[in-house]
C-alpha cells in the first residue's frame, strides 16, 4: 500500500466520478501517496477490542410519527434543476450494457 | 446434448431470491412526502428527497412497525440495535448519490418463511431482512432518459433468502407465499404491477450431494409470478445446457425480456460498484425495546401457514386449505362461519360452500371477500338448513342466490317459497308409486335394464314436488317401486 | 468606536432605547462593506430587499412598543455553507454556481427569528475544505490585520469580516478547527459547541459526525448572546441532541478561583513558535493570578488526530459530495452520455482540494480498504475521546494554543500535509466531539494576533465561555484594531 499506481489513481477517480486531466492525474498520485503513507502510523496502534466511535456522545435513533406534510411543488422542486422536460428531469441516456 | 430432464438427475438447481417489499407508510421513510402511486411526475418530493445540500434524514417510526410485523412473523432474530449504512453508486434516481440501506447490522436475521408446497408446508430460511429507501424512477426515452424521484425515499424491507430454493416452481411459490404474508400482515399491498414487489433472483447449479455453490447468475426484472418461474426456469436450462457443452458459467447480471421468452446479459459482477458501505453518520443506532416488539406482536393475527395447518388437521382437503388461506379475509371469513356453526363438524362442508357458490358469486359480480354481501353468520345458517335435511342441496343453492342478492334471511326465503324438503316416506311412497304407476312403459323399459330411465322418474318426482323430494330417499324408493 | 465595532448587547441596548433604528445599521453596515470588502473580499454575496424588509419590521415594532427579539437588529454574516432560502448559496463552489436554495438552515432560521440583520454570505475554503480561504472557488479574503495574509479558514471570510467591523457577527462552521483557526489569525473569538449541540439542518455537509455551526464574534459574551440563539435540538437533524439549553450569559461569572486549568503536554512539546509559547505562558499566569489551578495532562493519542482526521472527514466528505453532478441543481457540463455528465461535471465543477479530499475519501471506504482505514480511524478516535475523559477527570477545561503559527502568507503552505499540519491543535476536539473556543491572548511582533484555545468536556460550553471572557479581559487585545483594511 506504500505507492499509488496510475491505474489506481485512476480507477479512483472513475469510482468517484472525477473527471481527471493528465496533470491532475500526476499531481494526485504524488499527493495521495505521500498522504496514504503517513496513514501507515495508523497500522501500529493496538485497538483490540475497542468500539469504532461513531457519534459523540450516546443517542438513539429518534422516531418520526408518520405523518404526511406537503411536498415541494414539482415546479420548486426543479427550479434549480438544469435540464427539463415538463415536470420531469432529463439526462442522457445510459449505454445499456455498460456502466452508467 | 443430454435432456434437460436427464441433466436434472445429476445436477441441482440452487436459487436464492431477493425481494423486495414497499412498505404501506403514509410517508417516506426519511421524509414526510407522501408515498402515494401514480402521482404527477416530482410532486412527492421535499429537500431531502431531492437531495439538496444541507438535508438530513429523519426517521419515520411506521417504518419501524411493519417491518417488525415482517420480522415476527418470520421469527426473524430481532436486532435490538441496528444501524443503517450508505451504499455508494451513481445514478440519476439516485438522488444523494447513495441509497440508506444496512449492511452489517440489519433488523431482522435468520427468520423463515413457510410454503404451502404439495399439500406440505416447506419451510425456507430467510437469511435477513432489511430497511432501506427506494430509489426515484429513470425511463428512457430515444437519446435520452427522465427523471422522477416520487418513489425516491418510499420505504422498503429487502427479504434475503437462503440458497434454499431448488426449482423454480418453489422460487414462484416462495414469491406467493411472500406477497400472502405481506398482505395477511398488512404491511404491504404487495402489487407486483405496481412495483410494491419486486424480485431478483440468485441461480446457480450444482451436482447433487455436493456442498459447495456453483457460480451465480443474477436475474432481474422479473415482475409477475408467472414470470419467475418462466425466467428462473429459463436460467437453469441455459446454465445447465453450457455446463453440458463443456463450457463454464460467468458471474453476470441478466435481464429477463418476458416479451423475448430469454435473458440478456446485463452486466458482469465482477465489474460491479464497490459500494464503499460505511455507517450512516446522520443516523444514530435503531434501538427496538421489549415494549415496542410486544405492542407489534399483539397486533399479528394467526398466520398462512399456521392456519393452513390447522384446516388440514380439522379435515379440509390441503387443496382446499391451501386456497382458504390464500387471503386474510377468505381465512377470517371462513373461520367466523364455522364458529357460527352449530355443530363441530361443519367444516368441510362450509369449506365447499364458500370456495363454490360464495366465490363463485363474488368472481362473477367482481367483488372481494371484504365486500360479499353474505356475512358469514348467514351463510353459516343456510349450510346447517341443508344439513339437517330442512332443504336438500339444490334447494339450497337456490335459497343462496336469492338470499346473496336480496339480503333476505334463508329460513324466511325457504318459508316463504315453501321448499322445505319432503323427507316424509309415505308421503314420498304414495307419490313414488304413482308416478311409477303412470308411466308403465318407461317402468318396463327400465326394468328390462335401460339405465337411463332412472333419471327420468328422479326428473318427474322432482316436477310433482317442485324439487323438494329428499333426493337420497327418493332414489331409495324409486328402486323399490321399480323393482331394481 | 462607532457602531461597525459595538457589541451585540450595545446595539440591542441602544435599539430597545430608541436611540438606533435597524434602517441606520443596515445603511451603516452596508456602505462600510462597499468601502472595504472589495479589498478584504470576505462576502460573496449580499442580501438586498430581504434585509431591508426585516430591519423596517424590527423598526415597526419598536415604535409599536412590541417587545424585541434577543437580536433585533444586530447585523450578522453566515458562511457561505449555511443554505439561505431565496439568497444565492455556493459552499464556495463552481459546482453549486447560481444556486438559489428553496428552504433555510435551521441556525439561518433562529437567528431571523431573533431579529438579526442578515447582511451576506462570507466566503469560505470550498465545502469547507482548508485552512486559509486560499481555496474559494470564487475570491480571496485577506486577514485585516495584514492583508498579505490569509484570515484562517475555512470560515475566514467571516473571522475576517467580524474582526474588520462589516458585520457584527458571523456563523461559520467547524469540522478540524474552521471557525477557531480563523478567529485565532484574526483576532476574534470563535467557539465550536458540543458535536450535536447546534442543528446541522441546511448545513451543506463537510464531515457529518464532525461539522458544527458556530459564532465568530469580537467578544466572548457576544459568542454566548449567539450561542444562546442557535443551540438546541431540531427534530429535522437525527444527530442533535435533546437535551435543554443553559443561559449562557450566567456563565460570564468572571470567576476562575479553584478551577484546573489541564495543559497537554503534548500541545506545547509540539509548539515551536517562541512568541505563542509566550502569549499562552502570559494566559495560564494570569488565570493563576486569578484563582485558577494549572494542572499537568496529557493526551497521548494527540499524534494520532491528524491521521484519523484526514481519514475520517475525506472519507465522509466523499460521500456527502456524491449528490453533486449537475442533474437537480447547480452547474451541468455538456455531455452526450451520462458517464460524461457525471466525470465533467464533478471534474469541472470541483477545485483539487476537494477532488483530494474526494480520492482519499472514496481510497478509504474501499472494499479491502474500509477496516484498516475508516473502521480503524474511528476506534482511534474513541482512544483519542477516551484521552480526554481522563484528562477531564483532572482538570476543568483544557488550554491550549489554537494554532502552531499566527497567519501566514498566501501561498505559504507548498503541500497539502503541510497545510493540514495548520490544523494540529484543533483536530482533536472535533473527533471528540467536545465544545472549544479560541480567544485571543496577545499579538506577535509581527503584530499578528494569537489565539489561545479552551476545551471542555460535553455541553459544557459555560466553562469556555466564564473562562474566555476571564482570558478575554485579562490579556485580551483590548483596544486593538486590525489596520490592514479599512481602519476605523
Amino acid at each position: 500500500m506504500s505507492t499509488l499506481t496510475r491505474k489506481e489513481v485512476e480507477e479512483i477517480a472513475l469510482l468517484a466520478r472525477l473527471h481527471l486531466e493528465a496533470s491532475e492525474l500526476e499531481a494526485l498520485q504524488g499527493e495521495l501517496t505521500a498522504i496514504l503513507d503517513h496513514f501507515s502510523a495508523l497500522a501500529a496502534v493496538d485497538t483490540t477490542d475497542v468500539a469504532p466511535m461513531t457519534h459523540a456522545l450516546p443517542i438513539e435513533l429518534p422516531l418520526r410519527p408518520d405523518v404526511v406534510e406537503p411536498s415541494l411543488p414539482a415546479s420548486a422542486a426543479l427550479a434549480a434543476a438544469p435540464k427539463r422536460e415538463g415536470d420531469l428531469i432529463v439526462v442522457p441516456a445510459i449505454i445499456p450494457g455498460s456502466d452508467p | 446434448m443430454a435432456e434437460l430432464a436427464q441433466l436434472l438427475e445429476e445436477w441441482e438447481p440452487v436459487i436464492g431470491l431477493e425481494v423486495h417489499v414497499q412498505l404501506a407508510t403514509q410517508s417516506k421513510i426519511f421524509s414526510p412526502s407522501a408515498t402515494a402511486f401514480g402521482a404527477p411526475p416530482n410532486s412527492l418530493t421535499d429537500p431531502l428527497v431531492m437531495g439538496l445540500p444541507g438535508t438530513l434524514p429523519v426517521f419515520n417510526r411506521g417504518v419501524l412497525e411493519l417491518a417488525l410485523k415482517l420480522g415476527i412473523a418470520t421469527a426473524s432474530q430481532i436486532r435490538a440495535k441496528s444501524r443503517f449504512a450508505r451504499k455508494h453508486y451513481f445514478y440519476p434516481d439516485l438522488p444523494k448519490g447513495y441509497q440508506i440501506s444496512q449492511y452489517d447490522e440489519p433488523l431482522c436475521e435468520n427468520g423463515h418463511l413457510d410454503l404451502i408446497l404439495g399439500g406440505q408446508v416447506k419451510r425456507v430460511r430467510l437469511q435477513r431482512i432489511h430497511l432501506e429507501e427506494d430509489a426515484g424512477k429513470n425511463t428512457h426515452v430515444g437519446a435520452v432518459s427522465h427523471v422522477d424521484l416520487n418513489r425516491a425515499g418510499v420505504p422498503l424491507v429487502e427479504v434475503v433468502s437462503a440458497p434454499e430454493l431448488t426449482s423454480a416452481e418453489e422460487a414462484a411459490e416462495f414469491m406467493r407465499a411472500l406477497h400472502r404474508l405481506v398482505r395477511w400482515i398488512e404491511i404491504s399491498e404487495a402489487d407486483m404491477e405496481k412495483g410494491q414487489l419486486r424480485c431478483d433472483a440468485n441461480v446457480s447449479v450444482r451436482r447433487r450431494g455436493e456442498d459447495r455453490l456453483g457460480t451465480r447468475t443474477e436475474l432481474k426484472n422479473i415482475n409477475s409470478f408467472r414470470f419467475v418461474q418462466n425466467a428462473i426456469e429459463h436460467e437453469i436450462a441455459r446454465q445447465l445446457r453450457i455446463i453440458d457443452g463443456g463450457g463454464r458459467i460467468e458471474r453476470e447480471t441478466r435481464l429477463w425480456d418476458a416479451s423475448a421468452g430469454q435473458s440478456q446479459t446485463m452486466r458482469s459482477k465482477e465489474e460491479a460498484n464497490d459500494y464503499r458501505y460505511f455507517p450512516d453518520p446522520d443516523l444514530p443506532p435503531l434501538v427496538v425495546d421489549g415494549p415496542t416488539m410486544g405492542a407489534v406482536l399483539r397486533t399479528l393475527p394467526e398466520l398462512p401457514a399456521a392456519r393452513f395447518e390447522r384446516y388440514v388437521r380439522g379435515g379440509l382437503a390441503p387443496d382446499d386449505a391451501r386456497t382458504l388461506v390464500g387471503e386474510r379475509a377468505l381465512a377470517d371469513y371462513f373461520d367466523a362461519a364455522i364458529a357460527a356453526h352449530p355443530s363441530e363438524q361443519g367444516a368441510k362442508t362450509l369449506a365447499n360452500w364458500i370456495l363454490t357458490e360464495l366465490l363463485g358469486a363474488l368472481n362473477a359480480g367482481g367483488l372481494s371477500i371484504a365486500h360479499a354481501p353474505m356475512p358469514p353468520d348467514r351463510l353459516s345458517r343456510l349450510v346447517a338448513l341443508v344439513e339437517n335435511g330442512t332443504i336438500s342441496g339444490k334447494i339450497g343453492k337456490e335459497v343462496f342466490e336469492e338470499s346473496y342478492r336480496t339480503g333476505e334471511e334463508p329460513r324466511a326465503i325457504v318459508e316463504r317459497r315453501g321448499v322445505q324438503q319432503i323427507s316424509d316416506e309415505a308421503q314420498l311412497w304414495a307419490i313414488v308409486e304413482r308416478i311409477v304407476a303412470n308411466n308403465p312403459r318407461q317402468a318396463q323399459e327400465f326394468k328390462n335394464g335401460k339405465d337411463g330411465l332412472f333419471g327420468f322418474f328422479v326428473g318427474q318426482v322432482m316436477k310433482e314436488t317442485q324439487g323438494r323430494a329428499n333426493p337420497v330417499i327418493t332414489t331409495d324408493l324409486l328402486h323399490r317401486a321399480l323393482g331394481r | 468606536m462607532s457602531l461597525e465595532l459595538w457589541s451585540i448587547a450595545e446595539i440591542a441596548q441602544r435599539i430597545h432605547a430608541g436611540e438606533l433604528t435597524a434602517a441606520r445599521v443596515l445603511d451603516t453596515m452596508q456602505a462600510r462593506i462597499q468601502n472595504v470588502d472589495r479589498e478584504l473580499g470576505a462576502y460573496l454575496a449580499l442580501d438586498g430587499d430581504r434585509v431591508r424588509a426585516d430591519a423596517a419590521e424590527i423598526d415597526r415594532k419598536r415604535m409599536a412598543g412590541e417587545p424585541l427579539p434577543p437580536l433585533a437588529g444586530v447585523p450578522v454574516s453566515l458562511k457561505d455553507n449555511l443554505v439561505t432560502e431565496g439568497l444565492a448559496t455556493t459552499a464556495g463552489s463552481k459546482i453549486l454556481q447560481g444556486w438559489i436554495p428553496p428552504y433555510d438552515a435551521t441556525v439561518v432560521a433562529r437567528l431571523r427569528a431573533a431579529g438579526a440583520l442578515v447582511l451576506g454570505k462570507v466566503n469560505l475554503d470550498e465545502f469547507g475544505m482548508g485552512s486559509s480561504t486560499e481555496r474559494s472557488a470564487y475570491k480571496k479574503t485577506r486577514n485585516p490585520w495584514d492583508t498579505s495574509r490569509v484570515p484562517g479558514g475555512s470560515s475566514g471570510g467571516g473571522a475576517a469580516a467580524v474582526a474588520a467591523g462589516l458585520c457584527t457577527a458571523s456563523l461559520g462552521t467547524d469540522t478540524g478547527g474552521s471557525i477557531r483557526q480563523p478567529a485565532a489569525f484574526c483576532g476574534v473569538v470563535g467557539l465550536k459547541p458540543t458535536y450535536g449541540r447546534v442543528s446541522r439542518w441546511g448545513v451543506i455537509a463537510y464531515a457529518s459526525s464532525l461539522d458544527q455551526v458556530g459564532p465568530l464574534t469580537r467578544s466572548v459574551a457576544d459568542a454566548a448572546a449567539m450561542l444562546q440563539v442557535i443551540a438546541g435540538h431540531d427534530p429535522h437533524d437525527s444527530t442533535s441532541l435533546p437535551v435543554p439549553v443553559p443561559s449562557y450569559a450566567q456563565a460570564l461569572t468572571g470567576d476562575v478561583r479553584g478551577l484546573r486549568i489541564g495543559l497537554p503536554r503534548e500541545y506545547y512539546e509540539g509548539l515551536a513558535d517562541a512568541e505563542i509559547r509566550a502569549a499562552l505562558d502570559k494566559t495560564i499566569a494570569a488565570l493563576v493570578e486569578r484563582g485558577a489551578v494549572k494542572v499537568d495532562v496529557t493526551l497521548p493519542h494527540t499524534q494520532l488526530a491528524l491521521t484519523a482526521y484526514y481519514i475520517i472527514a475525506p472519507a465522509e466528505a466523499s460521500s456527502n459530495l456524491a449528490r453533486y453532478d449537475g442533474i437537480r441543481y447547480g452547474k451541468r457540463a455538456e455531455a452526450t452520455d451520462l458517464l460524461s455528465l457525471y466525470m465533467k461535471s464533478r471534474g469541472e465543477g470541483f477545485g483539487p482540494e476537494v477532488k483530494r479530499r474526494i480520492m482519499l475519501g472514496t481510497y478509504a471506504l474501499r472494499s479491502g480498504y474500509y477496516d484498516a482505514y475508516y473502521k480503524k480511524a474511528q476506534q482511534v478516535r474513541a482512544l483519542i475521546k477516551a484521552d480526554f475523559d481522563a484528562a477531564f477527570e483532572q482538570a476543568d477545561v483544557l488550554l491550549t494554543p489554537t494554532t502552531p503559527t499566527t497567519a501566514f502568507r498566501f501561498n505559504a503552505k507548498a503541500t497539502p500535509l503541510e497545510m493540514y499540519q495548520a490544523d494540529i491543535f484543533t483536530l482533536a476536539c472535533n473527533l471528540g466531539g467536545l465544545p472549544g473556543l479560541s480567544v485571543p491572548c496577545g499579538l506577535s511582533s509581527e503584530g499578528l494576533p494569537i489565539g489561545a484555545q479552551l476545551l471542555a468536556r460535553p455541553l459544557d460550553e459555560a466553562m469556555l465561555l466564564r473562562v474566555g471572557g476571564v482570558v478575554e479581559s485579562a490579556v485580551g487585545l483590548a483596544g486593538a484594531r486590525p489596520s490592514g483594511v479599512g481602519g476605523i
